[in-house]
């Protein structure tokens, strides 16, 4: 844990060294220029990444160890376009509007991610086995319908919220004031810490469910908890930054192959490292054009197809299920 | 907590979805340090009564009672103290070290946002060496054969330290000499911890050499008592509606077979 933090102190560091415009470390504190460009720009940017990283990669770690599917992510079991779906929803409204105090695009978001992991989740489910071909497959469905109900409703609205809707969906960073990752940390953090406090049994389940059952786990209880949790998470993350694939999906990868299988040792692990991984990551889509920025969400994705598919061939290997 | 108590299910019944009952009205008690072997031909109902027991199946109808309190009363980890399942097969998907997976055997002794400590590790190291599987502890469950896997899957319902120990046909991938060895273990541990056991087999030897035999067909009790009394040959023939099955008594144990 404690590399782990180190990596991601230093991968803070990066991220708010670089960018199109270079600021001046020193100058932080004499230039005003400097100033608004760090605080309102780039340290915001730094810390959405942080947050929607780190949400990303344990959300990846928490489905991957529910359904026993190490192909399991936010993006690949269509969690994320179903936020992305009711957060298109909520911005084509122009709900900017709030109902107690949380934006409506977050509970917009939430709404759709929850009806995402529902539908595949109980389509895959066939009594007490999660086949993981169905699950995948639902994912991949739920997915193309959401994106055809985002595409929709981009033809429907008018151009500029569709231009919106189309930039936000690639997965973007681009951050205005420290006061929006704020709002997301008061839903994100509870959130983040419920779902570690169910590691244990997570690792339980991850073993095997009619064991975890006779071990003492209320396994349907911490499933539906898990689900709603990784639902918040996500649709939370999906309506600040966009559906932004596969992070959940090689994070928690690399924290099992450097610290081995125990989930209460990978969530923890692949909330850190997701938060460097993005912030890396969108450094690198800052810089990476000489002119101008790449969507991060085109960086992950390019990064991260491969290694599904490079998990794809290896899981063939060892289990024909 | 407190002595060993006495397990008991009454007038068990289970259908699967709308179907046809698959177990009905099965009674059978397991006192405390007696082994009790349940037998029966393929789809007799024996893993849904084995699962029934484990608290993985809900009853249709009748009753499972630990130390006189309903099954499903109990709280689950106290309840997870009191009995082990060992399951057919488990197919874990993560390649989790062995000794991990006999560690999980110790969740319900776990303090709550603690990892196990030595103590836990000494008593999987002791489980494994019991189930003669020491040898196995750093190798990655996926990469065992089935017999491994369920060798490590003994360990870690061992680990757990039970008092009831549940097990669905534990042997079907062993070897003679690994059978013999487990039979052996159980012997062992029923005189060293007061065990006992309620066994799902097909395997005939290992049945004889429990305290008792309940034979199943098509989902009701056939035959119960001594294995003396359910091995005779009419009794099995019955069992297995099968007139070609044959029983001979060899010294003190019973020689099943079928002619072809």
């Amino acid at each position: 844990m404690a590399i782990l933090t180190l990596i991601l102190l230093a991968s803070i560091a990066v991220g708010v060294a670089v960018g199109s415009q270079r600021i001046d470390l020193t100058g932080i504190f004499s230039d005003p220029f400097s100033r608004t460009l760090f605080f309102r720009l780039r340290l915001p940017r730094v810390l959405l990444g942080l947050v929607i990283g780190a949400s990303l990669a344990v959300t990846g770690g928490a489905l991957q160890a529910l359904f026993r599917n190490p192909l399991a992510d936010p993006y690949t079991l269509g969690v994320s376009g179903g936020g992305a779906l009711g957060a298109s929803v909520a911005i084509a409204l122009g709900w900017s509007a709030r109902v107690g105090g949380v934006p409506l695009i977050f509970a917009a978001s939430f709404a759709g991610a929850m009806v995402a992991v529902t539908l595949v989740r109980t389509i895959a489910r066939s009594g007490a086995v999660v086949l993981p071909g169905a699950l995948l497959l639902s994912g991949i469905a739920v997915n193309l319908i959401a994106a055809a109900g985002v595409l929709t409703i981009e033809y429907l609205t008018d151009p500029s919220s569709a231009l919106r809707i189309l930039r936000w969906l690639i997965g973007s960073l681009d951050v205005v004031g420290l006061a929006p990752v704020g709002r997301m940390m008061l839903v994100l953090a509870p959130a983040w810490l419920l779902l570690l406090a169910y590691s244990r049994k997570l690792n339980l389940i991850a073993i095997d469910e009619d064991t975890a059952a006779t071990l003492g786990v209320n396994v349907r209880r911490c499933e539906s908890v898990v689900h709603a949790l990784c639902a918040l998470i996500v649709g939370v993350t999906v309506s600040a930054g966009g559906a932004i694939g596969f992070v959940g999906l090689i994070v928690p990868h690399a924290v099992r192959m450097m610290f081995g299988e125990d989930l209460r040792i990978v969530l923890p692990g692949s909330l850190l490292l997701g938060a460097a991984f993005l912030i890396l990551t969108d450094a690198l889509a800052r810089t990476v054009l000489s002119s101008g920025e790449l969507p991060v969400g085109a960086v992950t994705g390019l990064l991260g197809g491969p290694v599904f598919l490079w998990l794809l061939r290896r899981r063939q290997q060892f289990a024909a299920m | 907590m407190s002595g060993p108590l006495t397990f008991e299910a009454r007038n068990l019944s289970y259908a699967y979805g709308g179907g046809p009952l698959v177990v009905n009205g099965v009674s059978l008690t397991a006192a405390p340090g007696t082994m009790t072997a349940v037998i029966g031909s393929n789809g007799s109902g024996k893993s849904t009564l084995i699962r029934m027991l484990a608290g993985l199946l809900k009853p249709r109808s009748g009753s499972i009672l630990l130390g006189g309190v309903a099954l499903d009363a109990w709280e689950p980890r106290l309840r997870a103290r009191e009995i082990a399942y060992v399951p057919q097969s488990t197919a874990t998907v993560f390649p989790f070290p062995a000794i991990d997976l006999v560690l999980s055997g110790r969740a319900p002794h776990a303090v709550r946002f603690r990892f196990e400590g030595g103590h836990d590790t000494e008593k999987a190291m002791e489980a494994l060496e019991l189930a003669d599987a020491a040898h196995l502890a750093s190798r990655p469950f996926t990469s065992l054969s089935g017999g491994e896997r369920q060798m490590v899957i003994l360990a870690r319902a061992l680990a757990q330290e039970p008092r009831l120990l549940l097990l669905d046909e534990p042997s079907s991938s062993l070897d003679l000499k690994h059978r013999a060895a487990l039979i052996r273990t159980l012997m062992e541990l029923r005189r060293t911890r007061n065990l006992s056991a309620i066994m799902v087999t097909h395997d005939i030897q290992m049945a004889g050499a429990f305290d008792r035999i309940v034979a199943l067909r098509c989902g009701e009790v056939a035959a119960s008592g001594t294995p003396d009394e359910v091995l005779s040959e009419p009794r099995l023939r019955d069992v297995y509606d099968d007139p070609n099955v044959r029983s001979r008594r060899i010294g003190n144990q019973t020689l099943v077979w079928a002619d072809l």
